[in-house]
């Protein structure tokens, strides 16, 4: 008897799931729009703001907001994966903008162009050239970028700097010259932190040594990583480490810019979200209680990463999705999102009045600068590379050798389809 | 008595989970084993209708032997490293935790209770709170200055050095060397026993292999074409400690549990006997607490080889030095999109632990036969 009712129950659970199923199923078709995004925590109050304003304009549709928390979308990433390889696309999804959404998902057929939507709002005009670049390949326009961070910053305390006697360098060759006298003082002359800061520093020394040209060279396949430039690379990001902290792999970035904060550290390189948790947690004035540069020869070039929402083939809700990439891509919402998230807009017409001094320091130089996409956040490089970097970062980390990290790199790059050998 | 309707309540009752079984487990098995044997993960491997062909041992030969396969080299001999620490410390904090609750007069209770404790949380909360600890700028480093010592400088988990290392490519040197030792050792006993049959052929492969590694064959046997060093990565100590500390309390409830159902009257015969109190420890009590040590070191083992949400918390996922195969096998899957290496991992780490696993359980089964 005992068993009979335990079938009765597992009949009646199952029917239950298989209810719940089709109520899911059948509000999609109704007026609903999901969002899938890694904002949550110190990001979340962004988002927030972006679906009310949404909400407004699109009023009686419920905006589900899927949210997969974790830094830099390692846990999100991997569940959107195992959703759209079991058929079950969300309305919209947050991507890095450049390769880690072309490299995945444009070449996997399962992204839609937005052309057309580029050519209605007028955004070919208001988006910069280079940043367009990076968000297209020759059969379309992939993604609607909501904001732009800048990579290559150094940051610093000019208090500090003043009583310590130096100045923030602007060659790497002047960094080298003022380090030793810095370390014989005890001071740490450039924090890093867990492994990802090393590749975001990387890229920084990269782009610095190559110039940008040989830097978009290097993605196209046309430079070898083998090449003595590439190697160089290597060896001056080697003579760098070497003025770094010992403790880095257990250092999270805030703890990194915080060696700074303290004095215990001369400089830190972080992409500018050091400048919101400066600015907004720990309460530091931008310009007075913290400085900043760009990165030591990276004057001039403006290192972007960008968050951005595309449209996948076959989502539930084609025209709501529509709907919030086109506010996305407005001013009203680029303007209502970068504030709080401590960005700045993608746009070049943004009205600089709602941002902070350092962020408006950011749009000028967004404005002129050359444009560089990053390797560390998805831009120039396809996911398997960037994977697969982060153990040729570890091979560098252990062995110091630069001819070593250079093959493997270019093993790397070839395996993922960047270069062709 | 077995009726016929009884049988059939059986079958039915049993049935929804042996479906659930084939289907959750061993149809996704074969459906990893069959991934890995394919290129599954070349540039639109996202694809609705992705291009896969068949590769055969492709993977498998490119992880053990190819360019770009030495973090998973490292990976797996730093988990066998991590398993053999793991295992053995917990072992021994767990006997010792035992016997010392066994012993006590009084706050029996209340010390089972903390020591089993730390079992209670998640792997991941575990690796956060030693991830505190193990800064080497604080926590545990700071302690002896409670005391008036400098602090501590050991680099914990940010520690790159590495100990013991020895050359991938040499591998099949080393193994005729390991076989050769394990199996003379085995020679000897079969000797001793008087088993001069086994015996004389176990030491006549024992002297072959001899031959094969002191001749330098088994050397030329590379299996690399360069030499790659690999070894203990002294990191992996910050990852030990916080793994025993949190499964040395469960280890100690096996063992207390196998204190306990020592019948008394063996102690007692040992006193009459005149053993010393240490005595019936080592000579009465060991002995009977063997079975639970052999399903301790199962337990622990493929928790060990297992192992991911801890060190994913504790040194994040890119750090090398304390990466073991499992982690590499999610970030190749569901960050590089490389799904028939990921898989190929997987099915890797499946044989590893079925080496430890199988023996264990068809020797349970046919135990629980005999009785």
């Amino acid at each position: 008897m005992k068993s009979s009712r335990w079938l009765r129950l597992m009949a009646l659970s199952t029917m239950s799931m298989l209810l719940i199923g089709a109520v899911t199923v059948s509000a999609a078709v109704g007026g609903r729009l999901e969002i899938f995004s890694w904002w949550a925590g110190d990001e979340g109050p962004a988002l927030e703001a972006l679906i009310k304003l949404y909400e407004k304009s699109n009023t009686g549709t419920k905006v589900v907001n899927s949210t997969v928390t974790g830094g830099s979308g390692v846990n999100a990433k991997a569940v959107l994966k195992t959703r759209m390889l079991g058929g079950d696309p969300p309305d919209t999804f947050q991507v890095h903008a450049g390769q880690e959404l072309i490299g995945t998902w444009v070449v996997a057929e399962r992204m839609e162009d937005l052309t057309s939507l580029y050519e209605k709002e007028g955004w070919r005009r208001v988006f910069p050239e280079g940043l367009l670049k990076l968000l297209s390949t020759d059969r379309g326009i992939w993604s609607v970028p909501v904001n732009i961070h800048r990579s290559n910053v150094m940051w610093y305390v000019p208090g500090n700097l003043a009583k310590w006697g130096v100045k923030a360098p602007t060659t790497w060759a002047e960094f080298l010259a003022i380090a030793p006298a810095l370390s014989a003082k005890g001071i740490v002359p450039l924090s890093l932190g867990e492994n990802w800061t090393a590749n975001h520093l990387w890229e920084s020394v990269a782009v610095a040594v190559l110039g940008p040209e040989k830097w978009d060279a290097l993605w196209n396949g046309k430079l070898s990583f083998k090449s003595p430039e590439a190697v160089e690379v290597w060896k001056a990001f080697g003579e760098i480490l070497k003025y770094t902290n010992t403790d880095a792999p257990s250092l999270s970035w805030q703890q990194a810019t915080d060696m700074v904060v303290r004095g215990q550290a001369a400089f830190n390189i972080m992409g500018d979200w050091a400048a919101g948790y400066m600015a907004t947690t720990l309460k530091l004035k931008p310009g007075i209680d913290f400085g900043w540069t760009a990165s030591p020869g990276t004057g001039g070039m403006f290192m972007m990463l960008s968050d951005s929402f595309g449209l996948p083939v076959g989502c539930a809700a084609r025209e709501n999705a529509l709907a919030w990439l086109k506010m996305l891509g407005s001013k009203e919402g680029q303007d209502t999102f970068n504030p709080l998230k401590g960005s700045i807009s993608a746009r070049t017409d943004s009205d600089m009045g709602k941002y902070n001094t350092y962020l408006q320091s950011a749009a000028r130089d967004w404005k002129s600068n050359v444009i560089a996409g990053s390797l560390a956040h998805g831009v120039v490089a396809n996911e398997r590379f960037m994977n697969d970097f982060a153990t040729v970062m570890e091979i560098f980390l252990q062995s110091c050798n630069a001819q070593a990290a250079a093959n493997a790199a270019q093993a790397v790059a070839i395996q993922s389809g960047i270069a062709s050998r | 008595m077995h009726s016929r309707r009884d049988e059939l309540l059986a079958v039915l009752v049993i049935l929804p989970s042996i479906v659930l079984l084939a289907i959750f487990v061993y149809a996704f098995i074969g459906q990893s084993i069959k991934a890995s044997v394919t290129d599954w993960g070349q540039r639109a491997a996202l694809s609705l209708n992705p291009e896969i062909h068949y590769v055969g041992m492709q993977n498998y030969k490119d992880l053990f032997t190819g360019f770009l396969g030495m973090r998973f080299r490292q990976d797996l001999t730093s988990m066998i490293f991590f398993t053999a620490l793991f295992v053995v410390v917990a072992l021994a904090v767990g006997l010792g935790l035992a016997t010392l609750v066994d012993h006590l007069v009084w706050g029996e209770a209340v010390l089972r209770t903390v020591f089993l404790f730390p079992m209670s949380l998640s792997f991941v909360v575990t690796g956060t709170i030693w991830r505190w600890l193990l800064q080497p700028r604080g926590g545990i480093n700071q302690l002896p200055t409670v005391v008036g010592l400098p602090a501590g400088q050991f680099l914990w988990l940010s520690s790159r050095e590495q100990r013991l290392a020895f050359d991938w490519a040499a591998l099949p040197h080393y193994g005729c060397w390991m076989l050769a030792i394990a199996l003379g050792a085995l020679a000897w006993t079969n000797f001793r026993r008087a088993r001069p049959g086994t015996a004389r052929r176990q030491a006549v492969a024992t002297a072959a292999l001899l031959a094969l590694a002191v001749s330098g064959v088994a050397r030329r046997l590379a299996i690399l074409d360069f030499p790659e060093m690999h070894g203990f990565n002294v990191a992996i100590w910050g990852v030990v400690i916080a793994a025993v500390w949190q499964q040395s309390g469960y280890t100690m409830a096996l063992y207390l549990a196998g204190l306990r159902t020592i019948p008394d009257e063996l102690r007692e015969a040992a006193r009459v006997d005149g053993a010393s109190r240490f005595q019936i420890y080592r000579y009465v009590e060991l002995p009977m607490l063997t079975p639970i040590t052999v399903s301790a070191v199962v337990i622990l083992g493929h928790i060990a080889l297992k192992i991911f949400d801890l060190i994913f918390a504790m040194a994040g996922p890119d750090h090398a030095p304390t990466s073991v195969p499992a982690i590499t096998m999610f970030l190749k899957t569901f960050r590089g999109n490389e799904f028939a290496v990921g898989s190929a991992i997987g099915v890797v780490l499946l044989v590893l632990v079925s080496l430890l696993i199988i023996p264990y359980v068809s020797t349970s089964f046919r135990e629980g036969g005999d009785q």
